[in-house]
């Protein structure tokens, strides 16, 4: 791929980057990265993606836009109010950077077209805001061997790790073996969340991601970041591997995806 | 007349090409600013071979110091900068090893 006089323009503030150059341009523009929610946090995750030149970016969300979305989702616009998540995150991206090349996948991601459509991209962004979703894309990355830049919100915290089970890393499982019980914790829905922290969260998750593309710096896998607001921390802990992991364990007590029931979600 | 027909002293040509090695691929950027001179200097040597040469011709004053120093920090060898007339500037360099992909 030759440079055009445009995309040196476009790119030239990254592309003089140490580690990055034509070479790390050419993977960007080769990547294909898939956003499982187009909400808070795949909201900023996939601008600044769309805007760093990722070739092909991935959006699944079955949901509309709605008013209360506008206060984070920044991906949306008062008059998409009404349309399909997924259709006002491509018209967005597209008007951002017309030479990324947006799919949209506006049904229910389910255990039955999961593992078929992720197996199309390199990287799994999650975005989701329940754990049965949670749940079915870490179990979905695991069997499909793809790298997963899992981020989390809530109220004030938010929380953000790279799992690359495939390559002998933790899994989402190695940290909580199975969903919690419904109701024990609250959804954004019920609880809240500030608007900030799904951008700095969905941000995150973005440089996580060209990390990994570019393969510079030091990768989120075995670390999990834990986010405060209030107090503006960011606290670091190290997890392994969970030798009774469910899924990725000694023991594999699951064999398949699992569609967990769906409950309290407005 | 010719000192190096004497054979009194043999000249490596060697060393000569070492000093002014040949120049593989010439880049014209005038009227380029930065950091677009570096930016094209350094995807010109991308596409280069090992230890082939680029001779770039700019013209915008701070891309004299700005290049070579930007792409001697890209880990590329700056074998000379040298004006060429009052406006143009040549900076030669070497590429360095190529990385497998």
């Amino acid at each position: 791929m030759k440079f055009s006089e445009e995309q040196i323009h476009r790119y030239s503030r990254q592309m003089i980057l140490p580690g990055i150059g034509g070479k790390g341009q050419r993977k960007l523009a080769a990547a294909r990265v898939f956003l499982m929610g187009v909400g808070g946090l795949g909201s900023p995750a996939a601008l600044y993606l769309a805007a760093a030149g990722v070739g092909t970016i991935g959006l699944a969300d079955s949901d509309r836009v709605e008013l209360h979305n506008l206060q984070r989702q920044i991906l949306h616009r008062t008059a998409d109010i009404g349309f399909l998540k997924v259709e006002s995150g491509k018209r967005t991206l597209e008007s951002l950077n017309p030479e990324v090349k947006v799919n949209i996948y506006p049904e229910r991601i389910t255990s039955a077209n999961i593992r078929g459509i992720i197996r199309h991209y390199d990287l799994v962004l999650d975005g989701s805001d329940n754990f049965p979703t949670r749940f079915l894309v870490n179990d979905a990355c695991f069997f499909e061997k793809k790298t997963l830049i899992s981020g989390a919100i809530l109220r004030f915290d938010g929380q953000l790790s790279t799992f690359k089970s495939h390559s002998g890393g933790p899994c989402y499982r190695c940290l909580l073996p199975e969903p919690p019980p419904p109701g024990s914790v609250p959804s954004c829905q019920e609880a809240g969340i500030l608007g900030a922290v799904a951008g700095i969260m969905g941000l995150l998750q973005a440089n996580e991601a060209l990390k990994e593309i570019l393969e510079i710096g030091q990768s989120m896998a075995g670390r999990f970041l834990i986010f405060n607001a209030l107090e503006l921390t960011f606290q670091e802990v190290k997890l392994q591997k969970n030798p009774s992991c469910p899924l990725c364990g000694k023991k594999t007590q699951i064999l398949e995806l699992i569609d967990y029931p769906m409950v309290c979600h407005a | 007349m010719d000192p190096g027909s004497a054979g009194i002293n043999r000249e490596s040509p060697r060393k000569v090409e070492t000093k002014y090695p040949t120049v593989d691929k010439e880049l014209k950027l005038r009227g380029k600013i930065c950091p677009y001179t570096f930016i094209e200097s350094m995807l010109a040597l991308e596409e280069m071979e090992t230890n082939q040469v680029l001779r770039v011709i700019v013209d915008y004053p701070p891309a004299v110091c700005d290049v070579p120093r930007s792409l001697k920090n890209e880990g590329y060898e700056i074998l000379a900068v040298t004006p060429l007339n009052e406006t143009d500037w040549a900076i030669l360099v070497r590429n360095k090893e190529v990385e497998e992909t």
